[in-house]
């Protein structure tokens, strides 16, 4: 006990290189948690993003971009598909309930999404979770909109506030559906998901945005005002996609292959679950590489502190032999040495986790908002401990180099000052 | 006449075999609490000497009995804990630890050796009071960094760690060598008083000869040591 006394007077004499040691090791930890919070959570916000959901159907491309485009609201769909092939489909005996979604248009940087009231009935995220509303109902007029609750944080929309939908699905656009605004007349309960960033519209309402619109453009001199549209024929010609749930999750397969040769059109149908296999798989290599990195970040911290204590003991040899004359022992003196490494190390890692709390508490509702990945302010998992504990265990260990030097170095000198 | 507390017999002491010996002692006796000044011209054998009488190395050939112990039957460690119970050191210069304050300087070997610590009682209230005795009594000096002492200030400090707990021996290695020729016997005669006051034996190493005086006895080393003699006759 008196050696951690010792050690700790040790180091604050030598504060300006030990806080360097100290904000080296917290800055490795800090990142190591937060390698390690990312992968977690963004599995977990992804696996909590679909639930109840079998198939998901849009035009035939790759599973992965099919997956983050239909429910991750992450990059653009590449194609449409026809209605007539979304009804042919859902008349399938095997399909309980289908959700068609039409993509394509946004505001005010959220995504706009075309669907039916099936989907605040049938969609389910988390474990089975449907979506509730916090205030106000499903759309009923052509020219309604139900908005995700970030959505409505973010922008301070309430029942009732009037919203333009802008062609695109950028930040930034500048060819917007002025014309034909929108009613807030729902705001669904947060989710932690995608959802909360969506603005949800009938596919009615989808087409009359574009009726005097072709090839993504507005047709020159036709315009048709949002009064004279509602008479029009608006049941949607193209959807982007659609969910399905089917009646028994053993026809699954089945339907899947049907749908995938399916011969008017070419369609491409995923099981969610497996989509997101695969995208764990795809970013597994980088999650690896990250692992690597910041542990090496750990071990440049630490040898940057075996660096500072061996450094130290030249001009340390002198104290050494002052407490070996007052009685240390040379196990004394390894002792103070390892202290001080233990010292460095918990000092580190403790910092280390305060700044990792500190980034999760700035930076958690900016990445939320932006991508929609939800960090939890919460307890280290068992698993971050043990890391923690590898961390202060090699700083032990390393600890033990420089002990080792003193060592000899005290058996060499004995008790006699050497100026 | 009491029991020496130091009794060396026949000791011969090479740094390595292949050479010459350093110390070649036939007898020395040391009473307890006797004030012994140990004097003679570098390469003399003192340091040597020093290291023997500190525990710190064994002989090469006969004996060293520290307060009945035979140093040489002991092991490195035990000498450690031997020296620690037993012997106070003061050295030339630098004798602190810079990053401890005064008292902390003082109390340091109370903190390596159980005897010591329970001779001394409260540790703090021996510390203030053995540096009051030694001049050191202004707050303002305590809340200085040691570094900040002047030699002299530094080497009372040193003086009060080497003799709380009341070590059997102290050991002083030209501990006025730093200090000015006024300051010099000032310091020796508060370390006398500190040794009286815990019945410790001295022992006192100087180039100094003019010194020898202030001591109950006086050694010249190259007169008890003969491996300079033996050295030179082999020539």
């Amino acid at each position: 006990m008196y050696l951690l006394t010792l050690a700790s007077k040790s180091l604050a004499n030598r504060k300006f290189t030990a806080i360097l040691t100290i904000a080296a090791i917290a800055l490795s930890v800090a990142l190591l948690l937060a390698v390690e919070r990312v992968r977690n959570d963004a599995k977990l916000s992804f696996t909590n993003t679909i639930s109840g959901t079998d198939l998901i159907v849009g035009a035939r491309s790759g599973s992965i971009q099919l997956l983050l485009y239909s429910v991750f609201r992450i990059g653009s769909p590449t194609n449409n598909i026809s209605w007539e092939s979304y009804e042919d489909i859902v008349s399938n005996p095997l399909v309980k309930w289908a959700i068609p979604i039409s993509l394509g248009d946004s505001h005010r940087g959220f995504r706009v999404m075309g669907t039916n009231t099936d989907y605040f009935e049938h969609y389910r995220y988390a474990r089975e979770k449907p979506l509730g509303f916090q205030s106000g109902q499903a759309f009923d007029d052509l020219y309604d909109a139900v908005i995700g609750a970030e959505v409505a944080q973010a922008l301070g929309y309430q029942i009732g506030s009037k919203i333009v939908v802008a062609h695109g699905a950028g930040d930034v656009s500048f060819i917007d559906h002025g014309d034909k605004p929108f009613t807030v007349v729902g705001i669904l309960e947060r989710t932690a998901t995608p959802v909360d960033r969506t603005v949800h519209v009938s596919l009615e309402a989808i087409e009359a945005i574009h009726i005097d619109w072709q090839s993504g453009a507005q047709i020159p001199g036709l315009k048709i005002d949002a009064e004279t549209a509602r008479k029009m024929n608006l049941s949607p010609k193209l959807i982007t996609g659609f969910m399905l749930g089917l009646k028994s999750r053993i026809s699954t397969f089945k339907l899947q292959r049907e749908i995938n040769e399916y011969k008017e059109e070419p369609l491409l149908a995923i099981i969610p679950g497996v989509a997101l296999q695969e995208l764990w798989n795809l970013m597994s290599v980088a999650e690896r590489a990250l692992l690597i990195i910041s542990a090496f970040v750990i071990a440049i911290g630490l040898v940057g502190m075996l660096a500072m204590i061996l450094s130290s003991l030249n001009e340390r040899r002198r104290e050494m032999a002052i407490l070996r004359s007052a009685g240390a022992r040379p196990s004394h003196i390894v002792g103070l040495l390892t202290s001080e490494a233990i010292l460095l190390a918990v000092l580190g890692v403790v910092s280390g986790i305060v700044l990792f709390y500190l980034l999760l508490f700035i930076s958690g509702p900016l990445i939320e908002d932006r991508y929609g990945l939800v960090f939890s302010v919460k307890m280290l998992s068992g698993y971050e401990l043990t890391l923690l504990g590898i961390v202060i265990l090699s700083a032990i260990l390393m600890g033990l180099i420089p002990a080792y030097r003193a060592y000899r170095n005290s058996l060499n000198d004995g008790i006699s000052i050497k100026l | 006449m009491s029991d020496p507390i130091i009794n060396i017999n026949n000791l011969c002491f090479h740094w390595n075999l292949q050479q010459q010996p350093v110390l070649n002692i036939k007898q020395l006796l040391i009473e307890p609490g006797q004030r012994l000044f140990i004097e003679g011209p570098s390469g003399s054998g003192k340091t040597s000497l020093l290291n023997l009488i500190g525990a710190v190395t064994v002989p090469t050939s006969g004996s060293i009995t520290i307060l009945g112990q035979d140093i040489s039957r002991l092991k490195s460690s035990a000498r450690d804990s031997f020296r620690a119970d037993h012997i106070g050191f003061i050295f030339q210069q630098f004798n602190l630890v810079p990053y401890l304050s005064m008292v902390e300087n003082v109390t340091l070997p109370c903190h390596f050796s159980v005897s010591r610590k329970s001779k001394a009682g409260d540790l703090r209230e021996q510390a203030l009071r053995l540096l009051t005795h030694l001049g050191l009594d202004n707050p303002d000096l305590h809340k200085k960094p040691v570094t900040e002492l002047s030699v002299g200030q530094q080497q009372r400090v040193a003086a009060a760690r080497a003799v709380i707990g009341k070590p059997e021996i102290i050991i002083a290695d030209e501990p006025t060598s730093a200090l000015d020729t006024d300051t010099r016997e000032a310091f020796i005669k508060l370390l006398f008083e500190e040794c009286s006051e815990s019945s410790s034996t001295l022992i006192f190493v100087s180039h100094e000869r003019s010194l020898g005086r202030l001591f109950d006895r006086h050694i010249h080393l190259p007169d008890i040591n003969q491996a300079n003699a033996t050295a030179q006759a082999g020539q």
